[in-house]
C-alpha cells in the first residue's frame, strides 16, 4: 500500500481545505433551504453572447487559439479598458486572456513571487489569495481591514506591515464578500505607499461594473501605476459567464509574457469557445449588462432596508452583490450562526470567517437572488432572530 | 412623468405583485411618494390592469385563439376608430391592432373551441359595415407570450454555496 501522506507535497498539504466544504454538504442535505450563499449572478448568460458562440461552433471555430488569447478580443478588451478608465494597453503584449481571474491570479502570483516573498492580503477577500500565494512558495500577509473604515484597507495599515521581503499588494475593490469599494483619493494615497516601498500591486477588479455608489477607480488608472500593476478582470460577473472561465491580466509586457510562458505550458490557451462569446459580451453586451447592475442595485437596496427592519447592522455595500452584516451581538460565532440559520430557518449564508480570520462576526449575504427569495429569506432571519431570543430592538439599539 | 415613475413602470411590469414598501426600498424612495405616484399612473391609465399570465393550455382547460386578419374601409370622418370600437367591444375580442401593410386590424379571438371562434367571425365580425373581408389563423401553440418563454427550461442551476 503506498502511503499518500508521506508522497504528498508539505506546501499542497499545508494549505487548509476550503471552507466553504462543509457547509456546502451541510446545505445539500437540507431540503427547502433558500440559498444566499451563492456567489455568483443568478442571470444566465445573455442570449446574444450563448447565440454567438453556437454560432462560432456551427462556423468550426473549434481550434486552439494563440497562447494569448484572440487578437480580436484582446484588442476589444483594450479598447473597453480604455473606454472605461483611459488605460492605454497594447492588445499586442499587454494583454493576456486567461481561464478566468481565478487562473490570472494564480500566473500573476507565481511570475513575481519568489520563495519567502511576501504578498500583503486585505481581507475579508476572495478565498484564493492566500492558498495561490502560498502555492507559488510566497507567505500571506493578511491585513484586516475593519467595519469602521467600511473595510477598505488604508495606506496606513499597508505601511505598518511592510518589511524588506515584501513584493506585492493584493487589492480587490468592489470587495467580496464586504460589497466594499474604494475611492480614488484612498487609492492615490496606498499608490505613494506602493511607489515608495517599490511595491507591485495585483488589482482584481472583477466587480468593476457592479458599483453602485460613486464610480469605479481602476488601479492602473492612477498616475505612474500602469507600470506595476498587474490588472485583473473577466466576464464571470458583469457578464454572468462563470461558467464560460474566461478572464484577462493586463499589466507591463515584462510581466505578461511571464506570465504568458506559465500560461502556455499549463493551459495553453483559454477555450476558444468562450473567447467567442466574450468577444460578443464586450462588442454588444453593454445594455444587458447595465440591466442587470440596475437590477442588482434594487435588490441590494432591498436587503439593505430588510436587514436595517430585523435588527442586523449592516455597512452599505457600496459594489459587487454581496451584504456583509455582523451577527456579534446574537452572541453566537459566525458559523454557529449560519449553520443555525440553515438548520432551524432554512435560509443559507456564508459565515464571515471563510474570508479571512477577521470575517469572524459577519455573515456574506448574497442578492444575486430573486426579489421573492429575498423577501422570504429576510423574512425567515427576522423570526429565527426573535426566537433566538434576541429581541431586534436590542439588537438595533446596540448595532 | 419621470425617471422615478419610470422605474416603477419598469419594476411593476416584470412583478406587480411587488408592494409600495418593496418598490420603496428598492428604488430607495418613500412608501407614501411610491404609493401616490402609482396611484395616479392608475387615474392616467399609464398602468391600465394588473393581470397574470395564465398557461391555460398547462391548466388543462380548452382555449382556442386564432388571430384574424381584417380588411376594412375606412369610414369618411371617423377613420379606423369607429370600426375598431366595433370590434374591440365584443368580450371575445382579447387584442385589436391597426396595422401597416397588406390589412387593416389584426384581432385575437380566443374561445374553448374552433367551431366557436369561426362562428364569431362569421357572424359578428365580418358582418360588420365595412369589414370587407377576414382570414382567420388558428393559433396551434404559443411558445412565448408577453415576454415569457411559457415553457422554460432555464432553471436555478448555480450551486447552492460557492465563494
Ligand atoms: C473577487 C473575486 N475574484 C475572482 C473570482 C473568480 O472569478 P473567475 O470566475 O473569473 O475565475 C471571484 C469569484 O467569485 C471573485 O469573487
Amino acid at each position: 500500500m503506498i502511503n499518500w501522506s508521506d508522497k504528498l507535497s508539505t506546501t499542497v498539504k499545508n494549505i487548509p481545505p476550503s471552507g466553504i466544504r462543509r457547509f456546502f454538504d451541510l446545505v445539500t442535505e437540507t431540503k427547502g433551504v433558500i440559498s444566499l450563499g451563492v456567489g455568483e449572478p443568478d442571470f444566465v448568460t445573455p442570449w446574444h453572447v450563448r447565440e454567438a458562440c453556437i454560432y462560432s461552433l456551427e462556423k468550426g471555430y473549434t481550434m486552439y487559439t494563440s497562447n494569448w488569447g484572440m487578437l480580436e478580443l484582446r484588442e476589444e478588451i483594450a479598447r473597453s479598458l480604455y473606454h472605461n478608465y483611459k488605460v492605454s494597453y497594447e492588445p499586442a503584449n499587454e494583454v493576456l486572456v486567461t481561464v478566468g481571474v481565478s487562473e490570472a491570479m494564480d500566473l500573476a502570483l507565481r511570475a513575481v513571487v519568489a520563495f519567502g516573498d511576501e504578498v500583503l492580503v486585505p481581507e475579508p477577500c476572495f478565498v484564493s489569495y492566500g492558498p495561490c500565494t502560498s502555492l507559488a512558495g510566497g507567505i500571506p500577509v493578511p491585513i484586516p481591514t475593519t467595519e469602521d473604515n467600511d473595510f477598505r484597507v488604508t495606506a496606513a495599515q499597508i505601511e505598518e506591515k511592510i518589511t524588506p521581503k515584501t513584493k506585492a499588494l493584493i487589492l480587490s475593490y468592489p470587495n467580496n464578500p464586504t460589497g466594499a469599494t474604494i475611492s480614488r483619493e484612498e487609492l492615490m494615497e496606498i499608490a505613494k505607499v506602493v511607489k515608495k516601498h517599490d511595491l507591485i500591486v495585483i488589482s482584481d477588479e472583477i466587480y468593476d461594473e457592479l458599483t453602485y455608489e460613486g464610480t469605479h477607480t481602476c488601479f492602473a488608472s492612477l498616475p505612474a501605476m500602469k507600470s506595476r500593476t498587474i490588472l485583473l478582470n473577466g466576464f464571470s460577473k458583469a457578464y454572468a459567464m462563470t461558467g464560460w472561465r474566461l478572464g484577462y491580466a493586463c499589466g507591463h509586457p515584462e510581466v505578461i509574457s511571464h506570465m504568458t510562458k506559465i500560461h502556455q505550458y499549463t493551459i495553453m490557451c483559454a477555450p476558444i469557445t468562450a473567447q467567442m462569446a466574450a468577444l460578443e459580451a464586450l462588442q454588444n453586451g453593454t445594455d444587458e449588462m447595465k440591466k442587470m447592475v440596475a437590477e442588482y442595485d434594487r435588490r441590494r437596496r432591498l436587503v439593505l432596508k430588510g436587514l436595517g427592519e430585523i435588527g442586523l447592522s449592516c455597512f452599505e455595500p457600496r459594489g459587487a452583490f454581496y451584504a456583509f452584516p455582523s451577527v456579534r451581538n446574537t452572541g453566537m460565532t459566525s458559523e454557529e450562526f449560519a449553520e443555525k440559520l440553515l438548520i432551524e430557518a432554512k435560509v443559507a449564508v456564508v459565515p464571515g470567517n471563510v474570508f479571512g480570520a477577521n470575517g469572524e462576526g459577519h455573515i456574506r449575504l448574497s442578492y444575486a437572488a430573486s426579489v421573492e427569495n429575498l423577501t422570504e429569506a429576510i423574512e425567515r432571519m427576522g423570526r429565527f432572530i426573535s426566537k433566538s431570543g434576541l429581541r431586534s430592538e436590542d439588537l438595533a439599539a446596540s448595532g | 412623468m419621470d425617471q422615478k415613475d419610470r422605474e416603477i413602470l419598469e419594476v411593476l411590469q416584470d412583478n406587480s405583485r411587488l408592494s409600495f414598501e418593496q418598490i420603496a426600498a428598492m428604488l430607495g424612495m418613500d412608501r407614501q411618494d411610491v404609493e401616490n405616484r402609482i396611484k395616479e399612473l392608475e387615474e392616467k391609465r399609464i398602468i391600465a390592469k394588473y393581470n397574470s399570465l395564465i398557461n391555460w393550455e398547462k391548466a388543462g382547460e380548452d382555449v382556442v385563439s386564432a388571430i384574424i386578419e381584417v380588411k376594412v374601409s375606412p369610414q369618411r370622418g371617423a377613420g379606423f376608430d369607429k370600426l375598431a370600437e366595433r370590434i374591440y367591444r365584443f368580450p371575445e375580442v382579447r387584442a385589436v391592432y391597426l396595422m401597416s401593410g397588406r390589412y387593416d386590424f389584426s384581432v385575437l379571438i380566443e374561445g374553448t373551441n374552433m367551431k366557436d371562434v369561426a362562428f364569431f367571425v362569421a357572424t359578428k365580425l365580418a358582418t360588420i359595415d365595412n369589414v370587407l373581408s377576414t382570414a382567420t389563423h388558428f393559433v396551434l401553440k404559443k411558445f412565448k407570450q408577453e415576454g415569457v418563454i411559457l415553457e422554460d427550461k432555464e432553471e436555478d442551476r448555480r450551486l447552492v454555496i460557492s465563494p
